[in-house]
């Protein structure tokens, strides 16, 4: 995976361009606004990290200006703004993802993947499948195996995102965002409880565990041990 | 610049000076329509006895002849303050009158005219005006009979007279009320910028003055002085805020820095040093959280998280809010329960269920039964009850309650009042995990809506209450926390 970071702060961008290289990615580095642009459009990325406060030209308008010529790649913002309406400013202005500064590596890394996944990925499916667990997403029928399983609502949608995602981290944040659709961050281990409660739902009494935690980072299904 | 160009430099007194003017043309231009009226007037009474007095003489001399003519008119000419009298031979020649010299030409035309004049008996050189009459009498006599103008020009004068000192007057009075207006103006301005002054200086706790009587300066006095009271609130928050930020990030600074220290100081093993970067990133990770809750605060605080607010329904924020809670709060033996009622609201959705979270979640942390003694025979059932949580919504009036009630120790009496108080915390929860900015953050949100954040005991418990306007619209915030302001001129 290609990837171009814009980030005017030495430090992290080094820290940044280090890290992704470390998990096997091809990670740029640009460190204005202006040739932040210019690479991006000569470039073929997968994934573009920006800064929002960038020298020369501020992220929102790079981002505005790329989209304005048609270049779609998925673009994951990062800011030192991390309130609500900075978020939907960010949004609005074309970007896929909001990340607030500072942020854990693992946190970023499981929304690049998930970006980078959505761009060259198949049509939303009916139907997701991991192992012998298979939700279906219109009839909002899960089964492992032989046995129906029964899900509350938010289960369902729980399981079905971390399905959609399967084989990618998926974080706290991440689920908080995009299955409760609350972007404030609990004090307490509020996910996790749900967590279990789906495991205990979807993995108890069967032999191979298809919810797995990733330490420091989140969950992922996916068939196989880690 | 000195007091007198100040004083003339007031709105009050270029007020004065406008309206001076105008009144002096006023009275001005009165005087004026009355002289000119007067003297028409005059004039004209003048004409009618002058004609009347040439119809009678101009018959005597048609009924007695020449000589009747001259004997009446050296009779009139010698009464007192008798008209002007002057009777031409055909040659020019002046036969009988009382008129001494003309201006030229005067006999020469009929009609009347204004001429210059001298008496027969007047010996001084002084000039006389008179509006004469000269009348054709047959075979070329002619006749002038005509009125001393003294009279009219006396009137004259005296209107002038008056018109001058009116004028005077005006002025002088003008002026005169003028400065004191534009003093007591002054004064009080004077008054409003020495308290402004002292307030830029640093003085925040200082009120402009507001006299009894209710005019627009008094009104504007209270509107600034509304202001400022919002603005030493703000700044009561700002500098409570800093202080909340020195104790709550320096404390975990402290740690931070005391365990790589430690960290650093014995040459531990590899998973120790693991250890200690871990708690080092657990520490930082809290450190944010903090910081996110203070900024927050301080953004729901200075309003300007009003932008996102939209229609919803408060039931569904606590059904939601129930929804992510209920397996936390189950796994920590407790019973999140929800009570709904539709209740619209326009609000920032977002905040408010941030708010009740942190109320959920301040629940479930300090809200579980006091360990008290058992009793023989405790019965199971009291203890689930105690144990229950209660999120409800419903409206009250033209108020939204959000609501979350438990019935753990609760906060005492005293401490409640303190507690609902803008950035205070309870010495209590410091010690407690957490950044403890829970209800702090649940009172500002509630203050963004116009609301207010109650704590209400639930005997035993603690009911803590989110009272928001059903209507809370931005503008309405203001108007809601200060009632006192008149809203419109009364």
């Amino acid at each position: 995976m290609r990837l171009l970071i814009i980030e005017d702060d030495r430090e992290s961008a080094d820290y940044l361009v280090k890290a992704f290289r470390e998990v096997g990615y091809v990670a740029d580095l640009a460190s204005d606004g202006e040739q932040g642009l210019a690479q991006a459009e000569s470039g073929e990325y997968d994934v573009l990290v920006v800064d929002r406060m960038l020298p020369k030209r501020d992220g929102l308008s790079l981002i505005g200006a790329l989209r304005d010529k048609g270049n779609r790649t998925p673009v994951l913002i990062l800011s030192a703004l991390g309130q609500v309406d900075d978020r939907i400013k960010g949004l609005r202005a074309g970007g896929d993802d909001y990340l607030p500064k500072p942020y854990a590596f693992a946190e970023l890394l499981a929304r690049v993947e998930v970006l980078s996944r959505r761009r060259g990925g198949p049509a939303e499916e009916t139907t997701y499948r991991v192992g012998d667990l298979e939700l279906d997403r219109l009839s909002h029928r899960v089964a492992r195996g032989k046995d129906e399983l029964t899900l509350q609502p938010r289960e369902f949608r729980l399981l079905e995102y971390l399905m959609k995602h399967a084989g990618q981290v998926v974080t706290r944040t991440m689920l908080l965002e995009n299955v409760w659709d609350y972007h404030f961050d609990p004090q307490t281990n509020v996910i996790d409880v749900h967590i279990s409660r789906l495991r205990s739902k979807i993995d108890r009494g069967f032999e191979r565990p298809l919810l797995h935690t990733i330490r420091g980072a989140g969950y992922m299904i996916r068939d196989g041990i880690r | 610049m000195t007091a007198f160009g100040k004083l003339i430099r007031t709105t009050a007194f270029r007020l004065t000076l406008v309206y001076l003017f105008l009144f002096a043309l006023f009275a001005a231009s009165l005087l004026a329509y009355f002289a000119w009226n007067t003297r028409r007037l005059i004039t004209e009474q003048i004409a009618t006895t002058v004609t009347a007095e040439t119809g009678e003489v101009s018959d005597i001399f048609g009924r007695r002849g020449l000589r009747g003519l001259v004997l009446t008119i050296e009779n009139r000419a010698l009464r007192p303050g008798a008209n002007l009298y002057l009777v031409t031979a055909p040659t020019g020649v002046a036969i009988a009158g009382n008129v001494g010299s003309l201006a030229p030409g005067v006999m020469a035309t009929t009609g009347w005219s204004e001429t210059a004049y001298r008496r027969l008996d007047e010996q001084d050189d002084a000039e006389h005006r008179a509006l004469v009459h000269v009348t054709e009498l047959s075979s070329g006599f002619r006749l002038l009979i005509g009125r001393d103008l003294e009279e009219r020009r006396r009137m004259f004068g005296i209107i002038a007279k008056a018109a001058q000192w009116s004028v005077l007057i005006v002025v002088v009075l003008g002026l005169g009320g003028g400065v004191f207006v534009a003093r007591r103006v002054l004064w009080r301005i004077d008054a409003i910028t020495g308290t402004t002054q002292r307030i830029m200086a640093g003085d925040l706790s200082g009120r402009l003055p507001v006299g009894r009587s209710g005019d627009e300066l008094d009104r504007l006095a209270e509107n600034l002085n509304a202001m400022l009271e919002r603005i030493e609130a703000l700044m009561t928050g700002l500098k409570e805020v800093s202080d909340n930020i020195a104790h709550d990030l320096k404390t975990p600074l402290t740690r931070l820095r005391n365990r790589a220290e430690e960290a650093l100081a014995k040459s531990a093993s590899e998973a120790e040093y693991r250890n200690a970067l871990e708690r080092t990133i657990e520490e930082s990770d809290g450190l944010i959280r903090t910081f996110n809750a203070l900024l927050m605060i301080a953004r729901a605080e200075s309003g300007q998280a009003r932008g996102n607010m939209d229609d919803f329904d408060a039931a569904d924020v606590a059904n939601g809010i129930h929804e992510l809670y209920e397996p936390l709060a189950e796994e920590d033996g407790m019973a999140l329960q929800v009570k709904t009622l539709p209740a619209p609201l326009h609000g920032n959705r977002e905040l408010i269920s941030q708010a009740l979270a942190n109320l959920v979640e301040n629940a479930i942390k300090y809200g579980k039964p006091v360990a008290l003694p058992q009793p023989l025979g405790a019965d199971a059932v009291a203890d689930a009850d105690s144990r229950r949580i209660v999120i409800e919504a419903r409206c009250a009036g033209d108020q939204v309650l959000l609501s979350v009630t438990d019935h753990g120790p609760g906060i005492p009496e005293g401490d409640r009042k303190h507690a609902v108080e803008r950035f205070v915390r309870l010495e209590a929860s410091r010690t407690l995990p957490g950044s403890g900015l829970g209800l702090s953050l649940a009172s500002a949100v509630a203050t963004l809506h116009g609301g207010e954040l109650r704590l209400v005991d639930a005997h035993p418990g603690l009911s803590a209450i989110l009272a928001i306007p059903a209507l809370a619209g931005g503008g309405d915030r203001l108007a809601a926390q200060m009632p006192d302001v008149p809203q419109k001129a009364a």
